[in-house]
């Protein structure tokens, strides 16, 4: 059975309408995990030794028991942002003679084998042989130090799992258990009560009793059976309608009246953020990102103006990047339409244009109290928000014109995880690029105002070449509208 | 009106559409039928650039319509779901429409009072996006949608199936009375022999692509094709013997 499924998601990838760009994506994230892994192995191998010539009246096992914990919170953080969890198309399956099960199963056994839970052993297992050899612990408690270590890696991995769907489902339910680790977190900071200690404590004791390393082998197993469950109970075609057939909102925006020719284009794409599931979380996301500038800019970690463009570019564009990337995509279910309506190319393509704007210049106001970094942080951030709104964009709308896999507004929650993952973030790399190296070589060669001015040139000279632009590219996508329409059409992964 | 001339549409060697010459008058009812696979689709779908011809042109209103947008402000249509916006409520569809056509809220209004009775109390005022209603209803709501605003060339893609037989009924004679003034251009196509010889002044047979028949409704026409198509299954099998 695992073999048909197997095969199925190898026809849905090589038969796709984007299989260019998944194996463009795939071999540069092949080229990631490899610098990753080589990066987790040299940390893995020189943990022991350095440790031990650093602190050398401690063990180094106990030390690194210390940080388990913040780095399984920190491990878990990044899995939510980059890991791909393994979907399944279940609509044709569910009237075939498949039993509910052996799919859950499938998807579930699938996300074991996630590169995301092979990083650690890059450092547990070198680790481990050091201890064996260079510490005073026995072969077989550090045998089942390690076990455990990997059980919690894969107790993790259905963590994240289990929260991206009540992340989808319902935001409120993850309330709580935010704040626990934020009140944990704060109790450990000012230092009343370490948690990360008394964990580490209890990996000690694992580490003296070897045989404890079925309780988080038991942890797994529970968190598989919790996820089984839930997923099962997601199995139906209505699992999404299920609980909420409530009344349709029906939010007018009329304000966007005063925006003429454009205003029922607005209108839509405001609705469609509005009631749709996954570019709703883009908003969501934005707002939250828009706290990055906090980790950055207390810290003189980052001496360099650059890393500051970066940040700027990051934080005013985030929405930009997320729902940029894929116009026209998010119109793919009735592009037919939108292709043999009273609508012209630019102005459809002006109107997506306007409203990414909108996004820059609104994260932008949002983001005037970093202020209390400096003057020079302001100015970047603005200068930055110029150079997404005049650049950024109409690069955008172009790419998009290479867009031909449809996304499935109102797909059920058991799979509506297209594009969360690691690709998606790969794609707004060169956007966030590019200016980091004109400002960079600008600053280092003549000064920061030049810097400055270089970006917020740009923007401008984008601006007013913005009706041209589009024009060009409302050509480019006219040439590619039958390809678009035809990509558009495919359904499923 | 409508004008194709030396049309061909080829998908990997296969011709699936080749029409020497079709000419379609303005006011002209035009049914197209045709079986499974007969290129009814494909050609609604080159008269809409949807796709691309291989070789030859649709003519719109004298607009070539693969190198000019020009048609699409007198051109309405509803080929198939793809056409609907499935997070909008009925209403909300309706007024895009309109605001696409440049019909405001009222006159929208003022138009789907025409309706009532086809929507038969089940699209206006639910609340319920249009996701939401059965394959039916968003029917209803496509064909009613590509109405507004007083389209010259209509154009409905099996405008008859999925429907319940009361408004199949509400709907011939809402088409009847569309071409009634001779000023709207309207194509259908249908597998329904019946409903089309009712509603269509003229038919086009369709058969792997290329128009075999063109017939001049009359009485005669319902068993003129009936015949046609059930001859068809007999040659078939025939052949297979």
């Amino acid at each position: 059975m695992f073999k048909r499924f197997l095969w199925l998601e190898w026809k849905s990838f090589f038969r796709s309408a984007s299989v260019g760009k998944s194996i463009g994506l795939k071999v540069l994230l092949i080229f990631l995990a490899l610098y990753f892994s080589v990066a987790f192995l040299s940390l893995g191998i020189i943990l022991y030794p350095w440790l031990q010539e650093t602190f050398p009246d401690q063990d180094p096992l106990q030390m690194v028991n210390r940080f388990v914990l913040l780095w399984l919170v920190f491990e878990l953080g990044f899995r939510f942002m980059l890991q791909t969890l393994p979907v399944l198309d279940i609509k044709p399956l569910l009237n075939l003679p498949i039993p509910r099960r052996k799919a859950v199963n499938f998807v579930l056994l699938k996300s074991m084998y996630s590169f995301f839970n092979f990083l650690p052993l890059f450092i547990i297992i070198p680790f481990g042989i050091f201890c064996i050899y260079k510490g005073d612990y026995g072969t077989w408690n550090i045998l089942g130090w390690m076990v455990a270590m990997i059980a919690t890696t894969q107790c993790v991995n259905f963590l994240n799992f289990i929260i991206k769907k009540k992340f989808t489902d319902n935001l409120k339910a993850l309330i709580p258990a935010i704040l626990l680790v934020v009140v944990l977190g704060a109790l450990e900071y000012f230092e009343v009560f370490e948690i990360s200690f008394w964990f580490g404590k209890m990996m000690d004791f694992l580490v003296l009793n070897p045989y404890l390393a079925i309780v988080p082998i038991i942890l797994v197993i529970a968190f598989y059976k919790w996820n089984q469950l839930n997923l099962e109970g997601k199995f139906y075609l209505d699992a999404g309608l299920k609980e909420k057939q409530k009344d349709a909102d029906t939010k007018d925006f009329v304000w966007t009246k005063k925006f003429g020719a454009l205003a029922p284009f607005l209108q839509l794409d405001l609705k469609l953020i509005w009631r749709n599931k996954r570019p709703k979380t883009t908003i969501y996301m934005s707002l939250l990102l828009l706290c990055y500038g906090l980790f950055v800019y207390p810290s003189d970690m980052y001496e360099h103006m650059a890393i500051y463009v970066f940040v700027g570019i990051f934080m005013t564009g985030i929405f930009m990047i997320n729902f940029g990337q894929f116009v026209p995509s998010w119109d793919a279910s009735y592009y037919p339409m939108i292709m043999s309506q009273n609508i012209t190319l630019k102005d459809y393509l002006s109107s997506k244009a306007m409203l990414i704007s909108f996004s820059v210049i609104i994260l932008a106001i949002l983001s005037t109290p970093y202020i209390y970094f400096g003057w020079n942080i302001l100015l970047i951030n603005m200068v930055a928000a110029l150079y997404n709104i005049g650049v950024n964009v109409p690069i955008l709308l172009y790419s998009g014109s290479f867009n031909k896999k449809r996304i499935d507004l109102d797909k059920s929650p058991f799979m509506n995880y297209q594009g969360t993952g690691a690709a998606q973030w790969i794609v707004g790399l060169p956007l966030m690029f590019l200016p980091i190296l004109i400002f960079w070589l600008l600053d280092y060669f003549i000064g920061f105002e030049a810097g400055l001015i270089g970006l917020s040139g740009l923007g401008i000279l984008g601006l007013l070449l913005r009706s041209s632009l589009m024009k060009f590219i409302a050509g480019v996508y006219r040439k590619r509208k039958y390809a678009m329409i035809n990509g558009f059409k495919q359904t499923g992964e | 009106m409508i004008t194709a001339t030396n049309l061909s549409k080829v998908y990997g060697g296969t011709k699936v559409l080749n029409i020497d010459h079709l000419d379609i008058p303005t006011g002209e009812s035009f049914g197209l039928v045709g079986n499974n696979g007969a290129g009814k689709t494909t050609f609604f779908s080159l008269l809409l650039d949807l796709i691309q011809p291989t070789t030859g042109n649709i003519f719109n209103n004298e607009i070539t319509v693969s190198q000019s947008e020009d048609w699409k402000p007198f051109t309405a249509s509803f080929i198939d779901e793809s056409f609907l916006i499935g997070y909008l409520t009925p209403e909300e569809y309706f007024y895009f429409v309109g605001d696409l056509r440049g019909a405001n809220k009222a006159d929208i209004d003022a138009f789907l009072a025409n309706f009532e009775d086809f929507f038969h109390g089940e699209i206006i005022g639910r609340r319920k996006y249009l996701r939401d209603l059965s394959k039916g209803n968003q029917k209803k709501v496509g064909i009613v949608a590509a109405l507004i605003g007083n389209p010259k060339v209509v154009i409905l893609d099996e405008p008859f199936a999925n429907l319940d037989p009361t408004t199949q009924i509400r709907l011939k004679k809402i088409i009847k009375e569309l071409t009634e003034n001779r000023e709207t251009t309207v194509l259908i196509s249908s597998h329904d022999l019946i409903h089309v010889t009712e509603v269509c002044e003229r038919i086009v047979v369709l058969d792997k692509g290329i128009p075999v028949k063109d017939i001049k409704t009359s009485e005669a026409t319902l068993s003129e094709l009936e015949s046609y198509f059930s001859g068809e299954v007999g040659t078939a099998q025939a052949e297979e013997l």
